[in-house]
């Protein structure tokens, strides 16, 4: 391997679509790396190109021009299958709407992962029960999604992103269908990863969602528009100054 | 791969929609039933058959008079008095393909007890009659050539004979008045029940042959007025037998080659396989159908994978994030739609099963279940589900999981 220390970099990355005769360009020429423990937020309008961004970072699909290198390795070339073992391997995935998979309990939805990992049946079970601990759902491992609050439903969404130990968590508006306090709760958790050392790459485009994380980058027009690093707002002490804890989130 | 553990995830994504899983089976669930009741009832029939074949003797000839003929007006079969006690005597004596031999007269009679009157069929035979049918004695003993030789008045009963004329009595001792001739009963015979054809083997009474010509019908003693049961010694050299009673029978009766004959011989092996493959050709014809219903059943479960996948678009997108290889996407598919054939084949057999026991017990119909039958019946369930199968679970697995993810 190189003797690069940086966990994602990327080089030059363009990625083009055909419309009919008409080719659009989503990226055209991002480069930019982040470092281990990082928490990026990835900021931008619609349409200008930080789902694309985030798609390709999540290894879901496959850049038309430029180098992706995941921890050290070239992922940019890779065959489907690679990629999918890449994805379960190196990286954990939150999205806007929850994606549990209904009438299944907290525990099979964080398991999962691990599923596709080959781990054994045991230990799969093991490590579960931790995750879910871990984002203060160990009380509710057999309760199904419906039986869930949105901030809890999503707090074990972050659990099976974290099931599989991965490098990256890859978070796409993940505050997007919850209430402001929720929002704040769920920041907490990502901000407590990152102290953990995990990796956080968040896409949103609220402004107050980007000020908990600790560089904010803005995509525009399919490039980089600025890369700044903040000292990052805490959700935590956000969390003791608000009031009292509202019905939904209850635990 | 694990594939246990891929059909551990196909067992819960069926489980997560229970309703719409028991509804996709049902095709096979009665594709496969109709597969199982069909072949049991078919193999039921034939049984059967075969039963009553067997009341009437396994590998019997019946050689029996031809037709009269003046001047060229032929009369109707048995008209003509052709085969003689002779003729008995040499079929018996003189081929090795003959088992045994046996004269058969019968005429419809009005028999009287003390009490009761029955019009039934009383035949005259010799003694190896009751043996070449393979017939039991229920009680008592069936008379032997002394009580032939000595023209003795004495008798067996059939089952419905006993009911109508001694009924809840014992008959075995008593007597009965043949044409105001008084026999005595001497055995009764084992109740055989009724052939395909509706005639009542129980419905008879048998006495010796002498006795009978010598009270009951008279004619001429040279001749039998009946016919001969000729027992050959396997079933697949009855061709030959036939044959060889056909060529001692022309040769005593000076016949010229290609003159008719003054004799007929029915080979009741024939008629047996006859029915035989005419239940065979049933059964072919019935599993068909059920074939094809095994197939609509194929095509219902193709249907609702093809909904499945459009509907869990989402879901898929979501197992490929989390690192779900299109292969492995393919496979859960394939075992889903596998697993519904297979239990639905499964149910299928249980159903099968009792609607054959079913129709068995009201038809009164052994009930044959084969196990060849239903093991080629999940087999094939399964064969159409995988192969009904395959389409749907490779458009998933080709499914672009950022499409999926944003698939409504």
């Amino acid at each position: 391997m190189g003797a690069s220390t940086q966990l994602i970099e990327l080089d030059s990355i363009q990625r083009v679509y055909q419309m009919g005769d008409e080719k659009v360009y989503a990226l055209r020429g991002v480069t930019v790396s982040v470092s281990e423990g990082e928490f990026v937020a990835i900021m931008g309008s619609s349409g200008s190109g930080k789902s694309t961004l985030m798609n390709l970072l999540g290894c879901l699909d496959r850049p038309s021009a430029g180098t992706y290198r995941l921890a050290g390795r070239e992922v940019s070339k890779l065959s489907r299958p690679e990629l999918a073992e890449v994805r379960n391997r190196t990286l954990g995935f939150v999205f806007q709407s929850f994606n549990l998979l209904p009438r299944t309990s907290a525990l099979e939805n964080v398991e999962l992962p691990l599923l596709y990992g080959n781990v054994p049946t045991k230990e799969r079970r093991v490590r579960a029960r931790e995750a879910l601990q871990r984002v203060g759902l160990g009380a509710r491992l057999e309760h199904t999604p419906g039986q869930l609050s949105g901030g809890q439903q999503q707090r074990v969404a972050i659990a099976r992103a974290i099931v599989n130990r991965p490098r990256v968590v890859l978070a796409d508006e993940p505050t997007g269908n919850l209430d402001s306090r929720t929002s704040v709760e769920v920041m907490a958790l990502f901000q407590e990863l990152g102290e953990a050392g995990m990796t956080v790459v968040l896409v949103t485009h609220e402004p107050d969602i980007a000020a908990y994380a600790t560089r904010v980058i803005v995509v525009r027009d399919g490039l980089i528009q600025s890369d700044v690093r903040q000292a990052a707002r805490s959700a935590k002490a956000e969390l003791a100054a608000l009031p009292s804890h509202s019905l939904e989130a209850a635990p | 791969m694990n594939l246990f553990q891929t059909l551990r995830v196909a067992l819960l994504a069926l489980r997560r929609n229970m309703l719409r899983s028991f509804l996709t089976t049902l095709g096979m669930i009665f594709g496969v039933g109709a597969v199982i009741a069909m072949v049991a009832i078919g193999e039921g029939a034939t049984a059967k058959i075969e039963a009553q074949f067997a009341a009437m003797g396994s590998n019997l000839l019946i050689v029996s008079p031809g037709s009269a003929q003046t001047g060229g007006v032929h009369g109707g079969a048995g008209t003509k008095q052709a085969i003689t006690w002779d003729d008995l005597k040499a079929i018996r004596t003189e081929l090795p393909t003959v088992r045994d031999a046996a004269a058969d007269m019968r005429s419809s009679v009005n028999v009287t007890s003390e009490s009761q009157n029955w019009v039934t069929s009383v035949h005259g035979v010799t003694p190896e009659f009751v043996n070449l049918r393979a017939w039991s004695i229920d009680s008592g003993v069936v008379f032997g050539q002394a009580e032939v030789d000595a023209r003795a008045k004495v008798c067996t009963l059939g089952g419905t004979v006993v009911d109508k004329l001694f009924p809840g009595q014992e008959p075995v001792g008593q007597s009965v008045r043949i044409r105001n001739v008084t026999f005595l009963v001497t055995g009764t015979l084992e109740r055989k029940g009724q052939s395909s054809w509706g005639q009542d083997y129980d419905d008879i009474i048998l006495v010796p042959s002498s006795s009978y010509q010598a009270y009951l019908v008279g004619g001429n003693q040279k001749y039998v007025a009946g016919m001969f049961i000729v027992g050959g010694r396997t079933t697949e050299a009855m061709d030959r037998t036939e044959k060889d009673v056909t060529a001692l029978l022309r040769q005593r009766h000076h016949i010229q080659d290609g003159g008719d004959e003054d004799f007929q011989i029915r080979n009741l092996t024939e008629i047996a396989n006859q029915q035989q493959q005419e239940k065979q050709t049933m059964t072919m014809l019935l599993a068909g159908v059920a074939l094809v219903s095994l197939l609509v059943g194929g095509i219902g479960i193709m249907n609702i994978m093809l909904v499945s996948v459009t509907e869990r678009t989402r879901e898929i997108g979501l197992r490929m994030a989390l690192g779900a290889t299109p292969g492995r996407i393919l496979l859960q598919f394939l075992v889903e739609a596998l697993t519904l054939s297979v239990l639905g084949g499964l149910i299928g057999i249980i159903a099968g099963i009792g609607g054959a026991w079913e129709v068995a017990r009201r038809i009164d119909w052994p009930l044959l279940i084969r196990a060849d039958a239903s093991i080629l019946a999940v087999g094939f369930s399964g064969f159409v589900g995988l192969a009904f199968g395959i389409y749907p679970a490779y458009r998933a697995s080709r499914l672009d999981p950022i499409e999926a993810l944003r698939h409504e």
